[in-house]
């Protein structure tokens, strides 16, 4: 079955694979493509609008069937060329969906409860599979700096993919993250730049950047490249559901930072509906946050349709964006769906990372604690179905947030032999 | 009271390629009004149909976000630098 999506005609000689144009979510407009990312009418977001007309269904599946073992597995559905998987990048991807039963037991779910582990992509979070597109815009348009405004995560798979593709990095986070987040960005040789504020003043200091000489040609890959990057995103989708037999789960758990990525996830499932890979199934999406940061959780319980910036305050740094670019988009696809969007405490995060890490052996992130705490409260206030499937994300290692758990440690100190091991009651 | 005004590069067709201006206003909505005097069309790309300000447009007046001041209210000192910035940036 040949496919029609949505643009029918290339309007740019840029060699993307099937992206089609620049399309802007509120109003339409079209540009063709390059690195831009807000609309000239209307400041709303440019997405890439792709040609999938030539696609026949099944051929398509057994392409991607017989794909690399990353995310150029889904090159016909990504804006790169069709040779991408030759090209000198970080190749992220195909990461493990954990079907997590004891977790399950714990929080009485009996139609299926997955964990999508992205802490096994190369720099250890899922910013690897959106940097990787930005990679290849950035290739395309010419550019040999890449750059970023980030909350930890992005700086390091930007390093990373930099050493990697051959491209010099300058990367700007806030002064304060976590230790180890800030040794992961700078180990990869780049340059890393720390801000004097939070994030939402490094992504304002970025946007001036941009626009100002001293940030001419300069691929700020959430920025200027941000409508190529955000479809990294799209792969979580792709990956969940061909790793479930190319079924759509009934819920997924997603945590917000600033809300791109729970929005390509959705744009990811409904490409695999309208392309025929998927049975067109209702599902349910839910936004999870931390309460110290959570502008759309606020939002989306006073009905609210746009989100009022917050000033963040929690652990959960790789999700403190106060000021989130999709929130609206986030809350428009929680409400569609028939999801929600919740938010838990710090404490609620930890308790939930210990809690993943007691049931399945999986050590998140503090993002991680915030989904698996919200899928937890989600459950007990009965907006989460436990008879229906639920995938949960975990997007980081728990290596780079230890601050969040300090006080984990040894359960004793003994003596090396029996008799010490005996009264310590290890026995 | 003159402010400068610094334009993001979707907004500098109606500056001359400029990415800065002076302006003239006691708040940001007077600022608006007096850019649009000089660089006719800018308003409309900066405010919606009921003239509030677009809801994927981001401004500071020196380095407070208008959204956590009073809005097109927001009073723009002799002086004051103000930021017109894209929103959908970050993540």
């Amino acid at each position: 079955m040949a496919v029609q999506t949505v643009a029918s005609a290339t309007d740019s000689t840029v060699d993307l694979g099937p992206a089609a144009a620049l399309s802007c979510r509120e109003c339409g407009h079209r540009v063709p493509l390059g690195p831009v990312f807000a609309c000239e009418e209307c400041f709303g977001p440019l997405e890439i609008a792709y040609d999938f007309s030539a696609y026949d269904t099944e051929e398509l599946r057994k392409q991607i069937e017989a794909g690399p073992a990353n995310i150029w597995r889904y090159a016909p559905l990504l804006p790169v060329p069709a040779d991408v998987a030759t090209k000198p990048n970080i190749n992220p991807g195909w990461t493990k969906l954990v079907r997590a039963d004891n977790l399950a037991r714990e929080l009485g779910v009996t139609g299926g409860l997955y964990v999508k582990d992205d802490s096994g992509n190369p720099t250890h979070s899922f910013k690897d599979r959106v940097v990787a597109q930005a990679v290849e815009a950035a290739r395309a348009f010419g550019y040999t700096t890449l750059s970023c405004s980030s909350t930890g995560n992005l700086a390091g798979a930007v390093g990373a993919a930099a050493a990697r593709a051959g491209f010099r990095s300058c990367v700007f986070i806030p002064h304060d993250l976590e230790q180890g987040k800030i040794v992961m960005a700078a180990i990869y040789g780049g340059e890393l730049v720390g801000i004097e504020g939070n994030y939402d003043d490094v992504n304002r200091f970025c946007s001036e950047l941009i626009g100002d000489p001293a940030g001419e040609g300069w691929g700020f890959v959430n920025v200027n490249l941000r409508p190529y990057y955000a479809e990294g995103s799209k792969t979580l989708a792709y990956e969940i559901c061909e790793q479930l037999g190319w079924r759509i789960p009934d819920q997924l758990v997603i945590p917000i930072a600033s809300g791109s990525q729970l929005t390509k996830i959705d744009k990811g499932l409904q490409e695999l509906i309208k392309l025929g890979l998927v049975e067109d199934k209702p599902y349910k999406i839910f936004g999870a946050q931390a309460e110290g940061c959570s502008p759309v959780s606020v939002a989306y319980k006073e009905g609210h349709d746009v989100v009022r910036p917050q000033k963040p305050n929690t652990i959960a740094k790789s999700l403190a964006i106060g000021n989130p670019a999709d929130g609206p988009y986030v809350l428009d696809i929680a409400r569609r769906t028939g999801g929600a969007v919740e938010d838990v405490t710090d404490e609620q995060v930890v308790d939930a990372i210990k809690l993943l890490a007691r049931t399945e052996g999986i050590f998140a992130e503090t993002a991680g604690g915030v989904t698996v705490g919200v899928t937890k409260k989600l459950i007990e206030n009965g907006l989460i179905d436990p008879a229906k499937s639920v995938v949960v994300l975990n997007t980081g290692d728990g290596l780079k947030t230890l601050d969040a758990v300090a006080g984990t440690g040894l359960t004793a100190t003994i003596r090396p032999n029996l008799e010490s091991f005996r009264e310590a009651g290890l026995a | 009271m003159s402010v400068t005004v610094r334009i993001p590069t979707i907004l500098r067709a109606y500056t001359g390629g400029k990415a800065e201006v002076a302006a003239e206003g006691t708040t940001l909505g007077a600022v608006i009004a007096d850019l649009e005097k000089n660089h006719a069309g800018i308003s409309a790309r900066v405010l919606d149909d009921q003239g509030k300000l677009r809801r994927f447009v981001n401004v500071y007046v020196n380095d407070d976000d208008v959204r956590f001041e009073q809005g097109l209210e927001t009073a723009t000192p002799d002086g004051a630098g103000v930021s017109i910035i894209p929103a959908v940036a970050g993540g």
